[in-house]
């Protein structure tokens, strides 16, 4: 069984031309995985099997930013390392998305030093940001998949600027369990 | 209160017997034994500790620089570079210390002829990257070494980041690049 079940009997289907290019686009984003940092790791854990990125149709992760449409900044990037990430955003083929994984990415987390930049914002386009230090690989993926209700909504990044506000948050789909109470240490 | 240090490496009394118009500081701390020189003895000093047979330290573990500014206790230098030396036909460790005191402000890059060593690449060819390393974070320069350039920090960068009085947040360095936007290519 393959997409030949979903073909209709008369062996065509009309649609938009632009709806076609972003299934396409959203179905294999091709990741550029810039990983400085213990985010790197959990990323590579998102693209292995237990978590299984290709699931999502971005499991091919591109070494080559020529090959690749989806930076996924992972760990906290020095101002010295500036000019290198800059130098793979602009050589990424459009139309391409950045993701900021991690506290350190997003915002330099705890390391607010001199070397450190405080968010990669500040210098390259961001268009999604994953919270958490590292982020589960669940949470990158809910991620990738804000930027492929992106490219459904929206088709293309938006132009100019920085930090463009896209609208779209990442809800949880559990129901949050109740914080545990009553609980004390040593209470006599 | 502290117990006091215990001076019997056996290396103080060869180095004491070998340079008997050199004065030299000791001290000790948990094992580890620390021996304090002037900047212009160092270099022959380390010289013998590496080459004579009873000392043999034939391996330059690091060279870390210290900034003592604000430090409690008074120190006899505001910067020290230490030399951490082992032997291994000996298993044997011993730091060897010197005092600098700035004679310039040391909030630059300027080159202060006062914060001035003799390399020990001579001696030691991996002190190379270590003294470079000093260079970068504490501005203290070393004579007759190969290439005394900034190891970590870029060419250009305003200060020396180690340094007490340098701010851990920077002077903007890390808020002033170029930025690039969507369109860029
Ligand atoms: S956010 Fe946490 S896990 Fe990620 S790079 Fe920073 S310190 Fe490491």
């Amino acid at each position: 069984m393959g997409i030949e079940a979903a073909i209709t009997a008369e062996g065509f289907a009309t649609t938009q031309l632009t709806k076609v290019m972003n299934w396409s686009r959203r179905s294999s984003l091709w990741p550029m995985p810039f990983a400085t940092a213990c985010c790197g790791i959990e990323l590579m854990a998102t693209a292995s099997s237990r978590y299984d990125l290709a699931r999502f149709g971005a499991e091919v992760m591109r070494f080559s930013p020529r090959q690749s449409d989806l930076l996924i900044v992972a760990g906290r990037v020095a101002i010295k390392m500036m000019p290198v990430l800059q130098r793979i955003y602009q050589q990424m083929t459009e139309p391409r998305w950045v993701i900021s994984m991690g506290a350190c990415a997003s915002t330099g987390g705890v390391f607010d030093t001199y070397a450190t930049v405080q968010g990669v914002d500040q210098f390259i386009p961001v268009d999604v940001y994953v919270p958490g230090c590292p982020p589960r690989p669940e949470q990158l993926i809910e991620g990738v998949m804000a930027i492929q209700r992106h490219i459904d909504e929206e088709g293309l990044p938006p132009v100019g600027g920085k930090r463009v506000p896209l609208n779209i948050s990442v809800a949880p789909t559990h129901e949050v369990a109740p914080q545990p109470i009553g609980v004390s240490l040593g209470a006599s | 209160m502290a117990s006091k240090p215990n001076l019997d490496h056996p290396v103080f009394k060869i180095v004491k017997e070998a340079f008997p118009a050199v004065r030299f500081r000791a001290t000790e701390f948990r094992g580890q034994s620390t021996l304090i020189v002037e900047p212009g003895n160092l270099h022959k000093v380390l010289a013998f500790l590496r080459h004579d047979d009873r000392c043999d330290f034939n391996f330059l573990s690091d060279v870390i620089g210290i900034d003592y500014l604000d430090y409690p206790t008074p120190m006899p230098g505001r910067f020290s570079v230490i030399y951490n030396l082992v032997s291994y036909t000996r298993d044997d460790r011993l730091f060897m210390k010197v005092f600098l005191d700035p004679s310039l402000p040391t909030d630059g890059i300027d080159e202060d002829p006062a914060l001035y060593l003799d390399s020990v690449c001579d001696i030691w060819p991996g002190a190379e990257w270590t003294e470079r390393e000093v260079f970068d974070m504490f501005g203290i320069r070393f004579r007759n070494h190969p290439d005394l350039r900034r190891i970590l920090l870029w060419k250009d960068y305003p200060a020396h980041p180690l340094r007490k009085d340098y701010p851990l947040r920077g002077r903007g360095e890390r808020e002033t690049y170029r930025v690039i936007d969507r369109t860029d290519a």
